[in-house]
């Protein structure tokens, strides 16, 4: 009797052993995927990353040149995009937050828009295409920038809501007591006391428009010169990417490479500053 | 926060204006759902109605006889999703479990960040490390052992025959897993950390080894908002386009084994949008749009669902 329970003891532990053992290596090859992709983009981009990636536009194949025209789009779509995304994201999410306990309505946006938060981007590009870019006849940045917004707004609505709801009530009752309305309670007291979480909101948003291309493909095109024209086909780095990575030419690939990695550490960043920031704001 | 409501005071200058403006933002994102049934289904319906259900069942896609059926990119779009969650959901268990149970509280932190940042990385990068990294690696050291060492005619040989470039639905599948992984297991990490402490206690009290409660108490807890999380992953993996775009080798067959190429919905309405000329073809895309659509919104859907007041 004894005997057979410490064999059983023993098979316990060996069976808990393997276990721990495959957890661990599940976790190794998550970070092992991370590490690799990381050393690959670092070592097939560095090379490409010269001061004229940033200063001269796209070459044609077999010339020098940089990538200035897609880095400019990117921003000039990306920024125009998180302009509106912040507008109508921290409103919405005010919305939910303060105006919709108990709201049924409430309830339907609040689901919509976390299906929205993870809905394909390809089908927002194919929306906006069919909204924008048909009806005017042409490719513009305008289309690029609200197809970008309308990927944003769901990131912004939704950290917006959750920062707000932590906020405690007795600084509204606080101001209320004042004798401030609730409109001026919200703005000039709970966004202010919210201010870092909506920065956070933004820069997530941000991060998660920054590197998209596919809503880009059919809105915004692409453009080899510089352009400043918004009602006008413009770069962005992502197409310009897809496109030179797909390429056959061997300086195009290299400059698909150094814009990759230019936007990688671009995104990872804006993600960490983000985090750091949410993390920080928690802890206060 | 319900007790500040009851207590508002009188309303404002602007409060009424205010209110009114947060609520239309709130429309804002309705409409948007809205606008696109609409506007996918408005696109896509002259070539709904042309070719009926043949659009589901035929899986010729021939551009050039302005034929489409799009039965090869939706299998595509479901078989790469499927086997990029296989992939993706033991190793997304193991990390979140690894996480919880057993890893030093010290560094669990980064690890964890470590694993988010996984879901950072655009999907242009993926695919570019995919074609251009693990393609290669693929076709020379697992594609070409297996072929070689195939008898011709064996079930083996028809399950992983494939042009050896490593561009197929295998790696897509791959590829995809990755890039899901993050998202499963972050949930899966935040679902275990919300099993009251005192039933692990209490299990761990009767001498049960990390293992046994690990399957017995945790997972079993979490069993209902867990597949809420894999239909998470499932929604995204579904919708994903840029980087299957690299590496699936955009063939409209329907594939044939493993290590065919293939199409996805996404990837393929990437791929031909821009350049399609007729407009049959443009509503083909659209029409592939609403499919895409259909599936990946009652995915997510069930998923938000399941999960509840779990809102991740």
């Amino acid at each position: 009797m004894a005997q057979v329970s410490g064999s059983r003891i023993v098979r316990r532990k060996l069976v808990n052993g393997f276990f721990v053992a495959l957890t661990s290596l599940a976790t190794l090859v998550a970070v092992g995927a991370l590490v690799l992709i990381l050393f690959s983009l670092f070592k097939n981009g560095i090379g490409g990353l010269h001061a004229s990636v940033f200063t001269q536009d796209q070459p044609p194949p077999g010339e020098a040149g940089g990538l200035r025209n897609a880095i400019v789009g990117s921003l000039l779509m990306c920024g125009g995009a998180m302009v509106l995304a912040v507008v109508v994201g921290i409103l919405a999410g005010t919305w939910l937050a303060e105006y919709g306990e108990g709201n049924r309505l409430a309830g339907v946006v609040r689901f919509l828009n976390d299906v929205l938060l993870s809905a394909p981007s390809i089908l927002i590009g194919l929306f906006v295409y069919e909204l924008l870019v048909r009806p005017f006849h042409g490719f513009s940045a305008y289309a690029g920038a609200v197809a970008l917004a309308l990927l944003a707004t769901p990131v912004v609505t939704r950290t917006t809501e959750d920062i707000l709801r932590l906020q405690p009530g007795a600084l509204r009752e606080a101001g209320m007591a004042l004798g401030a309305g609730r409109g001026l309670v919200i703005r000039s007291i709970i966004w202010k006391a919210s201010r870092t979480g909506l920065v956070t909101g933004g820069l997530l948003g941000f991060a998660r428009i920054s590197g998209e291309t596919a809503p880009l493909l059919f809105t915004s095109l692409g453009n080899p010169f510089l352009s400043f024209q918004l009602g006008q086909p413009m770069a962005a780095l992502p197409t310009t990417i897809f496109q030179f990575a797909l390429s056959a030419y061997d300086d195009w690939r290299q400059l698909a490479w150094a814009g990759a990695l230019i936007i990688a550490v671009a995104v990872l960043a804006t993600n960490i500053i983000g985090r750091a920031l949410a993390r920080g704001s928690a802890h206060k | 926060m319900a007790e500040a409501m009851t207590i508002a005071g009188k309303p404002g200058r602007g409060d009424g204006l205010f209110h009114a403006l947060c609520f239309s933002a709130a429309m804002v994102l309705m409409a948007t759902l809205a606008g696109l049934i609409v506007a996918l289904f408005i696109g896509g319906w002259p070539a709904l109605s042309h070719f009926g259900i043949g659009f589901f069942t035929s899986s010729t896609w021939d551009p050039v006889a302005d034929e489409y059926g799009a039965a090869g990119p939706i299998v595509g779009t479901l078989i790469t999703a499927f086997f990029a969650m296989v992939l993706a959901l033991p190793l997304a268990v193991g990390i979140a479990v690894f996480l919880v149970e057993f890893c030093p509280q010290r560094i669990a932190h980064w690890v964890a960040v470590a694993v988010e940042l996984l879901a950072g990385i655009p999907s242009i990068v993926y695919g570019m490390w995919g074609l251009f990294v693990l393609a290669p690696w693929f076709a020379e050291h697992v594609q070409m052992p297996i072929i070689m060492n195939a008898e011709p005619g064996s079930l083996m040989e028809r399950l992983f025959m494939g042009v050896p470039n490593g561009a197929n639905i295998f790696t897509a599948s791959l590829i995809l897993a990755i890039m899901v992984l993050p998202y499963i297991a972050t949930v899966f990490r935040e679902l275990l950390l919300s099993v009251p402490t005192h039933m692990r206690e209490a299990a761990y009290g009767m001498g049960c080894t990390p293992f046994e409660v690990t399957t017995s108490i945790m997972l079993p807890y979490i069993r209902k908002s867990a597949i809420g999380a894999v239909m998470l992953g499932l929604g995204r993996a579904l919708g994903e386009t840029m980087a299957v775009t690299f590496i699936i080798g955009n063939s409209h067959a329907f594939p044939q084994s493993l290590f065919d190429s293939g199409s996805t919905i996404a990837s393929t309405i990437a791929n031909e949008f821009t350049e399609a000329t007729g407009d049959m073809h443009v509503s083909a895309l659209i029409a592939l749009g609403l499919v895409l659509f259909a599936i990946t919104f009652t995915t997510l859907a069930a998923a938000r669902l399941l999960l509840g007041k779990e809102r991740v």
